[in-house]
């Protein structure tokens, strides 16, 4: 379980998150929307310690994440996250990116980790890409690899940063199928997104994010369908 | 010109010269790199003010001609701290720094050069600083240093031409001797030069093998 409480975060004079209240239980799949600046993409970084915050808490199957006692590289293993630029580690083969944190993190033995790696690969449909640099993959691969990289790792949660939004349009829909499996297959996730499509299907429940405040949050035929803030009202209708 | 007086033990002294360049840029490429690393590093790491005084230092060593830096060294060590220290190690010692602050200054520019996403990522698949160092940080940041690092060892080699002013007899002051005796200075310095080609041109076609080995696409 995620919960989030009264989370405060700055970047300089810019608060970019004013007091967020969230849980996230085992197996739900969250999705987050919001204009850019609503500080959805801010929260996920914050989850996982990549950035630190300014008060609140944030607790990990209890574990407070910004507490110093907390060991952060412990933490990352159970919470894998995916970000819109792929950034892919671009001297090592696909199959090396996937096996390298769950030899050097895990501690795995070489053949455990390749056949985790391959598992992973095939499970996102880059079986047949094993040997190949990252430079020659696209976008939508280069982004499938990276979530395969995450998930070899074993987390409990996958956060999903606007993994579609640097990608060619044609690229989009292998990106999100993948991200549908995943969500079928019980997995923890949050994904903040722009797609909207997407975000109806797939989520139990969606949050909507303005200026740092988490406006509304709901089932999503609720949230699309009644929303009940000017602001939500305003979006839906400028993405639509 | 080609009608010389040479002998083929003057010629032996041409090759222990070649030796001598060879041996005296080796260690202080070797060590100076080492330093480079580390100074590079700590300067990246630390930020500019932080690493304020290791710059200056780095910077002295960049900004002082050779030639200078050599005699004083020397005469440093010798004079003033009176210790009986060849000029061969002189000679490397100053070399050394020489190499560190060109090298820590590429160092740094190379770690600048890391995509801070591609690290990130590393982190949050949950590898330490240091792991990120190893695997990710080091591997790229080399790949872009690799270039200008050939060039230094191969300035450096010619660089060291100048360690005859503490005694060293390399290639450059083996022709000087020989030109003296055989007053044959074209000859000679044709030779000389064709020497240090021959001991520079492999060191450049390797970092060119290597850059291409490297290049993963």
């Amino acid at each position: 379980m995620i919960e989030i409480e009264k989370v405060r975060k700055s970047f300089g004079p810019l608060e970019v998150l004013k007091g967020i209240d969230l849980t996230v239980a085992k197996g739900e799949v969250l999705t987050v929307i919001g204009g850019s600046g609503s500080g959805k993409s801010t929260l996920l970084t914050c989850i996982n310690g990549l950035e630190p915050i300014d008060s609140g808490r944030i607790l990990v199957d209890g574990v407070e994440v910004h507490a110093k006692s907390t060991n952060l590289n412990k933490l990352r293993e159970k919470i894998g996250i995916v970000f819109q630029q792929w950034n892919a580690f671009p001297h090592l083969t696909v199959l090396e990116n996937v096996m390298l944190a769950p030899r050097k993190v895990l501690g795995r033995a070489k053949d455990e980790a390749e056949a985790e790696a391959v598992k992973q690969l095939k499970h996102v449909g880059l079986g047949e890409k094993l040997s190949v640099y990252p430079a020659r993959l696209s976008g939508g691969q280069q982004q499938r690899m990276a979530i395969a990289r995450a998930l070899a790792m074993g987390p409990s949660y996958m956060l999903f940063d606007e993994v579609t939004s640097a990608l060619d349009p044609m690229l989009v829909g292998e990106v999100l199928d993948t991200l549908r499996m995943l969500a079928s297959e019980g997995m923890t996730m949050i994904c903040v997104t722009h797609e909207m499509k997407f975000a109806r299907e797939v989520s139990d429940r969606v949050a909507f994010f303005h200026q740092g405040i988490m406006a509304e949050i709901a089932a999503p035929e609720e949230l699309f369908g009644a929303p009940k803030t000017a602001e939500l009202q305003k979006f839906l209708a400028a993405t639509h | 010109m080609f009608d010389t007086a040479m002998t083929a033990k003057d010629f032996w002294m041409l090759v222990q010269g070649a030796g001598m360049t060879l041996l005296v840029t080796a260690i202080s490429v070797a060590i100076g790199s080492v330093l480079g690393v580390i100074f590079g590093i700590f300067r990246f790491q630390a930020g500019p003010w932080w690493a304020a005084p290791v710059t200056f230092v780095l910077d002295i060593c960049r900004s002082v001609p050779l030639l200078i830096q050599l005699s004083l060294a020397f005469a440093f060590v010798t004079v003033v701290l009176k210790l009986r220290v060849s000029g061969f190690a002189v000679a490397c010692g100053v070399l050394s720094l020489y190499t560190a602050a060109y090298c820590s200054e590429i160092v740094r520019g190379a770690m600048e050069a890391v995509p801070p996403n591609t690290r990130r990522a590393a982190r949050s698949l949950g590898m330490s600083w240091a792991q990120d160092m190893r695997y990710i940080a080091m591997p790229l940041a080399s790949r872009v240093a690799l270039p200008s690092w050939i060039g230094l060892a191969l300035g450096v080699m010619k660089d060291s031409a100048l360690v005859y002013v503490v005694q060293v007899t390399e290639l450059m002051k083996s022709t000087k001797d020989l030109i003296t005796r055989l007053n044959e200075p074209l000859f000679l310095l044709l030779l000389c030069g064709v020497f240090y080609f021959v001991i520079s041109f492999p060191v450049a076609r390797f970092g060119a093998w290597l850059e291409k080995r490297w290049s993963n696409d």
